[in-house]
């Protein structure tokens, strides 16, 4: 189980990889979309990282769900739980 | 009267060199770029061929951690070569909806092809990254040098195997002259030196076995030719309409005086012996270019350093320029560098442009025993130099399927 703290971490260092943005860019209140630029292929991208480092599942339906990074902490920490 | 079409831009990431000027000092020193391959596959797979030229240079010292991640390999050679020769070119404001791509390859993205279909076998659909389809699409290297260029002019893809990066030269002159883009992005990709298209080279006998001396197995005309040696690599040329260069004085290296395309229709991979198919693409590029046998003084030959495949070029050659063809020198480059498939014509291009440019005919390495049915004057040892006045070359490039393509340069 991680810490709202950690998956955020996580999910910055995951959003590094792929987009190149630095990890500091990646908060809690940012849109994947608006702020951080990150188009929808990028997106599924993303996700598939998350699940496998968070061992979760994110099913394909929740993804356009998941609009800040908020929204996908919360979901990745509500199924971890 | 056409309108005229001028190479204003060079860029090539090959075998022998990461960068136009590093390419042609060696192309004009005679360097092999063949080595054994280190990749721990050869021997997973106990590939019949254990050698190949790989590019000198990776693409991640010209591209980011990112977009080294979103690009097949064959797009990444494509976007270093076209970058440098935008920046050779030095083009800084025109309209980008008269600015178009013809960007060609062999295979395309096989790497990413194969790489998505083992994860697919391994670990599920789940894991097939989703950037997998843009990846691997033939039209992959044009669709990325666009995005990257912002050309707006259409972004081509002529796919006829190892024609293909020559042929991206004939569409590029075609959209000039038509009046459809003022200039062109020309080039040719690939990225192939991966197991299962070396085991499928290998299984047609196509590719050279002298696995205990890589640096002497692509030996074009010589009488031990066994194959062609994989390579990989880019070459893009910048083609721009005459009064545009002009307009904005540029620096303009030669004419692109004609080109064209062929098909031989008469076998699937064997070349024509008679060479038929070789001799109207010739001859239909010098009557593009308004080329009389006696302009040409140069040739950069397809030849591939097959047994088979060498010869009818000549045939060919003797056909088009008659006894001229006795006072033109040839450089068969593909003995340094390799076959780049979809790339060669248009590393080949770059080399060629070079040669009328600074009057200077690169080397052929590893010929020691010409073959007597190919009385081919090559160019051995030391670099040629080219006569004074107004020069022609040609470039030939030919692939599986009978494609046959030529462009003719002509210097300014």
């Amino acid at each position: 189980m991680a810490s709202n703290e950690e998956i955020l971490a996580g999910l910055a260092e995951i959003v590094n990889e792929e987009t190149g943005l630095a990890t500091e860019a990646v908060e809690m209140d940012k849109s994947f979309t608006e702020d951080l630029d990150i188009d929808s292929i990028s997106m599924m991208t993303i996700v598939v990282n998350a699940e496998e480092k968070f061992d979760v599942k994110i099913p394909d339906e929740e993804v356009k769900n998941l609009k800040t990074v908020a929204d996908a902490v919360n979901f990745i920490a509500g199924a971890q739980a | 009267m056409a309108r005229k079409v001028v190479i204003t831009g060079l860029g090539a990431t090959t075998p022998i060199g990461g960068d136009v000027p590093t390419l042609w000092a060696n192309a004009l020193k005679g360097v092999s770029g063949a080595h054994t391959l280190p990749d721990e596959w050869v021997e997973t797979y106990n590939l019949p061929v254990k050698f190949a030229a790989k590019a000198s240079n990776p693409a991640s010292e010209v591209l980011s951690r990112v977009e080294m991640k979103r690009m097949d390999p064959s797009t990444q050679f494509a976007v270093v070569a076209a970058r440098e020769a935008w920046k050779d070119a030095g083009i800084e404001e025109m309209d980008h909806d008269r600015l178009a791509v013809a960007f060609a390859t062999g295979i395309g993205g096989v790497w990413t092809l194969l790489d998505a279909w083992d994860t697919l076998k391994e670990k599920g659909p789940r894991r097939v990254l989703p950037m997998t389809v843009p990846m691997l699409m033939p039209n992959g290297p044009a669709a990325a040098v666009s995005l990257d260029l912002g050309a707006r002019a259409g972004a081509h893809t002529p796919v006829s195997a190892c024609a293909s990066g020559t042929e991206a030269m004939h569409i590029g002159l075609e959209l000039i002259r038509s009046g459809k883009a003022d200039v062109v992005m020309c080039g040719g990709a690939e990225a192939a030196i991966h197991p299962m298209p070396m085991a499928s080279f290998a299984a047609m006998q196509a590719l050279s076995k002298r696995n205990d001396d890589p640096e002497h197995a692509s030996r074009p005309y010589d009488i031990d030719r066994d194959g062609f040696v994989m390579g990989e690599g880019a070459g893009a040329l910048v083609l721009e309409a005459e009064e545009h260069a002009i307009a904005r004085g540029a620096t303009i290296y030669a004419e692109l005086a004609g080109t064209s395309v062929t098909a031989d229709a008469y076998h699937i991979t064997a070349p024509d012996p008679q060479g038929l198919g070789a001799t109207r693409a010739l001859k239909a590029a010098m009557f593009d270019g308004r080329i009389q046998p006696e302009d040409v003084v140069h040739v950069n030959a397809h030849a591939t350093s097959t047994p088979v495949g060498d010869k009818p070029e000549y045939t060919a050659l003797r056909a088009a320029l008659g006894t001229q063809l006795d006072n033109v020198c040839v450089s068969a480059t593909k003995s340094q560098m390799g076959h780049l498939l979809g790339a060669s014509g248009a590393v080949e291009s770059v080399l060629t442009v070079l040669a009328i440019h600074h009057r200077k005919a690169p080397v052929t390495i590893n010929l020691e025993n010409q073959d007597p049915e190919i009385p081919l004057d090559v160019v051995t040892g030391t670099p040629r130099e080219l006569p004074e006045g107004s020069i022609v070359a040609l470039n030939n490039s030919f692939g599986f399927g009978g494609h046959n393509a030529v462009v003719a340069i002509r210097s300014v």
